[in-house]
């Protein structure tokens, strides 16, 4: 390979913020790498997998429902569930102060203390601007402690709606019984498998041991015997014929033979060999936030192009400024995982409910949120991704090209990435890589006016109706490499 | 006899007592080598433990760990914006229009930024007015990464705070308001209208003492005094040179930087031949300038000379009788009174001449003539400069009648020529702020620095032409701790408004007259209402009939300007300064993209020097001489104005150069603030007396040698007229293209057949009629040589700067050059027509003299300007010479090269006939010995990061902006649609002004490029080689029709 050819290409998105610092180490310095043991835990891991377990989800929610839908008075609680995930969850929730006040049986609360019958919470609900600007008391109060975060109205709701989320409210937060029952269960199957794999190894391995242990005992006895006979055993006679390594040294044709067999082996694997060096397949890099893309794009099937949206327009995917990250976690403040609870392997490398709270709690370190006051402090740390796809500088790869002109899918090379626990490199990134996918896949072109004309030549040219990116001169080297 | 035969080596061994040759017997050098030297010291050496077999050790084990280390691959980290701001898309550049206006370059520019920072500057098409970039404003980007710039307010070489500044400034204005000392405001031009506005404000706040004076390092004071006497407002008149048909310039430099330039557009536009007319460009000149090399007719004149002939001139066009002068200009001023009186309105006169007489008399002949070219209605306002204001600042600092001196823009200890006054007169100011960019002669003279920002980090306005307004707005927060002149205007007299807030407010209340503020801002520029003159027809009419009695009545003044240009006489050998395309006013001297630009005219780098006719360097025994690695050498010369004395300044002889005139540009010579390296040259404002760019200068040969790094030395062209195909307009307009521009012929079966038939061909072509196929079209009739798509594509393509040592060893990295050639007789045509009559080896036509004497240009030769960069061929020489197919040819036309594939064997370079490719001979990146842009982090941010840093060993070259192309097709098929004319382009064709570089796809029949391929004049360089590039040139028509 020629010389390191440093494009000059900072991802780093931070440059603007940087400037402000007039800090201009942008962190292009080689890093120490960070191992990646891969192999052997990965086989562990695989094998692990087939132990996970499933269905319990609906069984719970319905379990839960009911409870909900007893402890209410007037409201259908169920009912109210709904609604309060659609209309209010983004700035309430029942046991916490977010961006309103935390509404865990607001109807009593709001009665006993200030005096304030539901009519008022009718009127509040469907036009709190209204109510502040007519000067009420309780609203002014309210609207004055939350930073003067005016509630949108919602005059749509109707009383029965708001009846059923205050019944919603009114109900003792759902008990974690059931879940901590999914817990045990699903940490019982878990251990159970892995607990009798392990004894049918073991036990394997005793029994071939007690079979060697056998072996050499018989060998000796016999030995024994065989002196005791006077019997004079084969090899003191066999020391007057040649050894057998005299014996290969003096056939050179056989000498030839293996020097050419190890030679090639040799080769064969130093080839082996360099050809993966540079290539980082499986690269998983630990980050400083533990991301789980599992869980986003997996468990909640969030769009990758969601937080990568600069795929769609720009040569980078774009790893998602921290704002992105807060349009949700906002509101998502702690990670309640699983209905069924987080499996045994999970546990097993830690990834509780806790550790994940604790991962978004990392974010909020980071992009300068204060949990308790809901709002930014300004103080942020920017976060230093490890970065997994390094495309050498010398290559040029435009991700709207595939993603949007081509229409590719993101798995196609970036894998399986909603099941990911930890973001890996799935594809070798080699130049034969990119080149066989140039010469398999047809190019893109229905209702593309750009490729109508070069369509209808090229097509005329070769005969066929699809076109492979290598027909479009997609194998030239300049159109990567510049 | 054969015993007899005695070999040797050397004379010296004839010599049996030669004592060399003894020594030489015994030992391999005649000298010791001095191995100590390059080991170190012997001590050391001796005591070290280290042998020669732990050498071999620590070398194995670092080879090793080298080796081993180089199979981990780097960690990288990607920082995501905490917040992205809403219009950045990593990966996506953004364009913002805003203005140069740092006092010398004016122009409405595109900023092309990336991720938030500035990388390339483009020219903004929608301006009317001033909407291209020449070189130096190309380059101006690379400024804001100046390493060398100043990064916050200092006192006394310590940095402060603003606050102090503020403090100190403030009391001290306050003390002197209303006391009898002036506060004076020396600033660059800015002509700008809100800064007008503002200092007006200024000057009521701080009372009648306050006094602003405009000064510019390079003055045109006589042009605007000359237009204030004739129109009554201190501006310069403007010109549309697509107009004139006829344009004769005394010594105006108006493709360069006279007064403001910019008009090399219109100029190029009337140049290429259309329904068989050009316009006829006339110059009389004492250096030869691009503007001169451009012209069909060139009069080698002293400026002496120059005044004479154009007061004869007015008076042949008056038909008053001029008389006296000298008689030697008269056949030329013959000449041009016939052809103007030819063209009458259609014919333009200008002069470069800074004598308020003859500019006068220049508007007075354009009066006359009532040329459509002339436009007074609407004027320049790009300089302001007074020079009697300085002149009288100056003596008002000596005599103490300045309370406190702002500088902005402007660096007078090092452009006044009388700087030591002025120093003198600085003790004398109370309080002296300087706004710096670099810590310069003045800021380090100065009481306070006030950090200036680059003009891409600043808020601004400027009105370039009466009615044209142009907006200013940064592209990237400062990257220091800055502060504008007008921010800090503001804040001293008390105002909480920022000046954004102050432009807005102006232009809201008085220019945008009820149009949109963001629209004016996001076009960067804005027409205001200008009051229409009315029906100019009826009045050119009316002055056609009257134009005798007109002038009659307005010739009291002119009659005595030209009797004083008749009698202008001088004194031995004229000095003329001069400003360079590459360095203008030298306020970017710290710019290694400029400093390694190549003058288009000397085609030398790194330098200024003294230009002299080669008659005169004869008579002073100085000479220019090539040496072995190929570079220029050069004599020095000490020149003596007045009693002022210049040592040792590079001689360059300069075909062209007037007799007993010498040349010497500006903007060099500057020491302080700057990279060791940049501080190249002589300081020729120190000649600049009276601020009059002519000087009688006294000449003396120096000691010494001078190691210029010029990046051409043949300056001929040998009579190859294929290279540069030119004729003349009367026979493009009467032969059959074949005569003019001929296709050369191969013999095929003894049958001539033309070079590009496919019979010549031993290869098969590949058909590139489906898809897009990309040809670039040159015309050198447009051409001006300007070089702006040099530095372009410097900026776009990360070519690196290589310093002063190794452009001189011919290595040199641009992309792409532009050539210039000289002819040897008067005219190319001669060349040709001397090489054609050759006969045999010696004699008067033979070919070993002949050619000889076809290596000196003439004393006034025809200049002829090329653009050459890869011609991307479609048969490549050097593609097939590649070993590992490094370079490969698209189906889309380009050559392309796949740097990470070359191993450097350089057999490409040696096999291309167009010289174009570069080859990096050393890491020009993260490496001392290169400290230029591409060594800094400041610096490194100019770095498009679409385009590989190319790294040492591999072979480089023009890509014809493959990532611009690329970017233009996914575009289109993101959105879905056809690419229409005009959306390809490379970095030179948008940078190129004049429209000389017209690129697109030739598959596109209704594109403008696949028109011009098919025109007359078209060729391709070196046709008969049968490369068959994808580069094209027009023949170049020369006007020499007489009136």
């Amino acid at each position: 390979m020629s010389p390191i050819l440093a494009r000059w290409n900072p991802i780093v998105l931070s440059i603007r913020s940087k400037y402000r610092a007039k800090n201009f180490d942008r962190n292009f310095v080689n890093m120490k790498k960070v191992l990646y043991r891969h192999l052997f835990s990965k086989v562990l891991g695989l094998s692990l997998l087939f132990f996970s377990i499933s269905s319990y989800a609906q069984e719970e929610e319905a379990v839960s429902a009911e409870v909900v839908a007893e402890a209410s008075g007037g409201g259908d609680a169920a009912k109210g569930k709904q609604l309060f995930n659609q209309n209010c969850a983004a700035c309430h929730s029942l046991d916490r102060k977010m961006t309103g006040p935390a509404l865990a049986n607001v109807e009593a609360r709001l009665s006993e203390d200030e005096g304030l019958d539901k009519e008022w919470l009718y009127e509040w609900i469907k036009n709190s601007p209204g109510m502040i600007k007519a000067g009420d008391a309780y609203a002014n109060k309210i609207y004055a402690e939350y930073n003067q975060a005016a509630m949108t109205a919602f005059p749509t709701l109707s009383n029965t709606d708001v009846d059923d989320i205050l019944a919603y409210t009114a109900a003792p937060p759902p008990a974690p019984v059931v879940a901590v029952a999914a817990d045990a269960t699903g940490e019982g199957a878990g251990s159970e498998g892995g607990v009798s794999n392990e004894i049918i190894l073991g036990a394997l391995a005793l029994v071939f041991g007690l079979l060697v242990v056998m072996l050499i005992l018989v060998n000796s006895t016999l030995r024994r015997i065989a002196e005791a006979n006077g019997v004079i055993l084969e090899k003191e006679k066999a020391e007057k014929r040649t050894p057998v390594w005299k014996a290969f040294a003096q056939n050179q044709f056989l000498v030839l033979v293996s020097a050419i067999f190890l030679l090639l082996a040799s080769a064969y694997f130093a080839y082996g060999w360099m050809m993966q060096v540079g290539v980082d397949q499986g690269y998983a890099p630990v980050q400083p936030i533990h991301y789980s893309h599992k869980i986003h794009a997996g468990d909640n099937k969030i769009e990758c192009k969601y937080c990568h949206s600069s795929a769609r327009v720009s040569k980078t995917s774009g790893i998602p400024s921290l704002n992105v990250c807060m349009n949700c976690h906002k509101s998502i403040y702690e990670y309640k995982g699983n209905p069924e609870g987080p499996s045994a392997e999970d546990i097993a490398n830690g990834y509780t409910n806790e550790f994940y709270t604790g991962e978004i709690k990392k974010l909020y370190k980071a992009v300068g949120w204060d949990e308790e006051n809901q709002k930014y402090t300004g103080e942020t740390q920017p976060v230093a991704w490890v970065r997994v796809h390094n495309l050498p500088d010398f290559a040029y790869f435009n991700h709207s090209q595939h993603v949007s002109v081509a229409g590719i899918e993101c798995q196609t090379c970036h894998g399986p990435v909603e099941e990911m626990e930890i973001m890996e490199q799935f594809a070798p990134l080699t130049m034969g890589w990119c080149i066989n996918c140039h010469r398999e896949t047809n190019v893109k072109m229905e209702g593309n006016e750009y490729y109508e004309a070069i369509h209808a030549e090229l097509s005329k040219k070769y005969g066929v109706e699809e076109l492979t990116a290598a027909m479009m001169g997609g194998l030239e080297c300049g159109k990567c490499h510049y | 006899m054969a015993s007899n035969k005695k070999y040797w080596k050397s004379e010296a061994e004839l010599n049996p007592n030669d004592s060399i040759v003894e020594a030489l017997r015994q030992n391999e050098f005649a000298e010791e080598i001095p191995v100590d030297e390059f080991l170190g010291d012997k001590e050391n050496l001796s005591a070290t433990t280290t042998n020669r077999r732990d050498f071999l050790k620590y070398v194995g084990f670092s080879t090793a760990a080298a080796t081993v280390a180089a199979c981990e691959g780097p960690v990288h980290k990607s920082i995501p914006y905490v917040v992205q701001p809403d219009n950045i898309v990593p990966g996506v550049a953004n364009y913002y229009a805003t203005t140069i206006a740092n006092g010398y370059d004016f122009a409405s520019i595109l900023v092309k930024t990336r991720e938030g920072r500035p990388i390339k500057i483009e020219n903004n098409t929608e301006a009317k007015v001033g909407g291209s970039a020449n070189a130096r404003v190309q380059a101006s980007v690379l400024t804001l990464y100046d390493s060398k710039r100043v990064q916050g307010p200092m006192a006394n070489g310590e940095p402060i705070d603003w606050k102090e500044l503020d403090d100190a400034v403030k009391a001290k204005l306050r003390s002197l308001k209303g006391s009898g000392k002036q506060i004076v405001l020396m600033t660059q031009t800015y002509a700008s209208p809100s800064t007008d506005k503002l200092i007006a404000d200024f000057k009521a706040e701080y009372g009648g003492n306050v006094n602003h004076v405009v000064y510019d390092a390079i003055s045109e004071d006589a042009a605007l005094n000359a237009f204030n006497a004739a129109y009554g407002e201190r501006a310069l008149a403007d010109y549309d040179f697509e107009k004139a048909d006829v344009i004769v310039s005394f010594g105006a430099d108006f493709l360069g930087d006279w007064q403001g330039g910019g008009y090399d557009g219109g100029y190029a536009k009337g140049r290429v031949p259309k329904n068989g007319k050009m316009s006829k460009h006339i110059q009389l000149e004492s250096n030869m300038t691009l503007t001169g090399g451009n012209a069909d007719k060139r009069y080698p004149m002293t400026p002496t000379q120059q005044k004479i002939a154009l007061a004869k001139l007015y008076g042949k066009l008056n038909g008053s009788n001029v008389g006296g002068g000298t008689s030697d200009v008269d056949a030329a001023v013959e000449n041009i009174a016939a052809q103007i009186k030819k063209a009458r309105n259609k014919a333009v006169v200008v002069t470069g001449l800074n004598d308020v007489n003859a500019q006068a008399v220049v508007l007075a002949i354009n009066e006359l003539l009532a040329s459509e070219a002339f436009d007074t209605e609407n004027p320049k306002y790009v300089r302001q400069g007074d020079v009697a204001k300085v002149n009288k600042l100056v003596a008002d600092m000596n005599a103490g009648r300045v309370g406190a001196l702002i500088m902005d823009g402007v660096n007078p200890v090092y452009s006044l020529p009388n700087s030591a006054d002025f120093v003198s007169g600085l003790d004398k100011v109370g309080i002296s702020v300087s706004f710096a960019f670099n810590n310069d002669e003045t800021a380090q003279s100065s009481d306070y620095i006030a950090a200036a920002p680059h003009y891409l980090e600043s808020w601004g306005d400027a009105q370039l032409k009466k009615g044209h307004y142009s907006l200013m707005q940064p592209a990237i927060r400062e990257l220091f701790d800055t502060r504008q002149f007008q921010n800090a205007l503001l804040t001293w007299m008390g105002s909480e408004q920022t000046y954004y807030d102050y432009i807005k407010e102006t232009w809201s209340t008085s220019l945008l007259q009820g149009s949109d503020w963001n629209k004016a801002l996001q076009d960067g520029v804005f027409i205001g209402a200008i009051t229409e003159v009315a029906s100019d027809d009826a009045e050119q009419a009316t002055i056609d009939s009257s134009e005798v009695e007109e002038v009659q009545s307005g010739i009291a003044p002119i009659a005595s300007a030209i009797r004083s240009l008749v009698n202008s006489t001088s004194s031995g050998t004229e000095l003329v300064l001069y400003s360079k395309v590459g360095m203008g006013d030298g306020r970017q001297a710290n710019n290694p993209w400029l400093q390694e630009f190549p003058d288009p005219i000397s085609r030398v780098s790194w330098d200024n020097y003294m230009t002299i006719s080669k008659a005169d360097a004869e008579a002073l025994e100085m000479e220019n001489f090539n040496v072995a690695d190929g570079g220029l050498n050069g004599s020095y010369a000490k020149l003596t104005v007045d009693g002022v004395v210049l040592d040792n300044v590079p001689v360059i002889i300069q075909p062209g150069q007037a007799k007993d005139t010498v040349g010497l540009s500006f903007g060099y010579g500057k020491q302080a603030g700057m990279q060791y390296e940049m501080a190249t040259g002589v300081n020729a404002y120190t000649l600049y007396k009276n601020f009059s760019d002519v000087q009688s200068v006294k000449i003396e040969k120096a000691e010494g040698v001078h190691e210029f790094a010029c990046v051409q030395l043949h300056k001929t062209l040998m009579g190859r007229g294929d290279i540069i195909k030119e004729t003349t307009l009367e026979i493009f307009n009467t032969k059959d293209h074949q005569e003019w521009n001929h296709m050369p012929q191969v013999t095929l079966n003894h049958q001539e057949i033309p070079v590009t038939s496919p019979d010549a061909d031993m290869w098969e072509e590949f058909d590139r009629s489906i898809g897009h196929h990309f040809n670039l079209s040159i015309d050198l009739n447009a051409c001006t040589g300007c070089g702006a798509c040099v530095i372009a594509c410097h900026a776009e393509n990360n070519v690196p700067v290589v310093g002063k040592e190794e452009v001189r060893k011919s290595r040199d990295m641009h992309w792409l050059r532009i050539d210039r050639y000289y002819s040897s007789e008067e005219t190319f045509e001669q060349d040709d027509e001397k090489k054609e009559g050759m006969d045999g080896l010696w004699g008067d036509n033979g070919s070993l003299g002949g050619f000889r004497e076809m290596e000196d240009a003439s004393a006034n030769p025809q200049v002829a300007f090329q653009p050459v960069m890869c011609q991307h061929c479609n048969h490549a020489p050097c593609e097939t010479v590649c070993p590992v197919a490094a370079t490969s040819h698209g189906r889309q036309g380009q050559n392309q090269m796949a740097y990470n594939r070359c191993v450097g064997t350089r057999y490409c370079a040696n096999n291309c006939p167009y010289k174009v490719r570069r080859f990096n001979w050393f890491l020009y990146f993260d490496n001392d010995e290169f400290d230029f842009n591409m060594n800094n982090d400041l610096g490194k941010m100019v770095i498009n990061p679409d385009v590989n840093v190319r790294s040492r060993g591999v072979m480089e070259k023009c890509s014809m902006c493959i990532q611009m192309t690329q970017k233009t097709i996914l575009d289109a098929k993101r959105d879905g649609r056809a690419i229409k004319d005009g959306e390809f382009q490379t970095a030179c064709s948008a940078a190129c002004s004049s429209g000389a570089m017209v690129f697109g796809d030739v598959n596109d029949k209704d594109s403008k490029v696949s028109e011009l391929k098919e025109d007359d004049r078209m060729y391709h360089l070196l046709e008969h080689v049968g490369t068959k590039p994808n580069v094209f040139y027009h023949v170049k028509v020369r006007n020499t029709n007489e009136a």
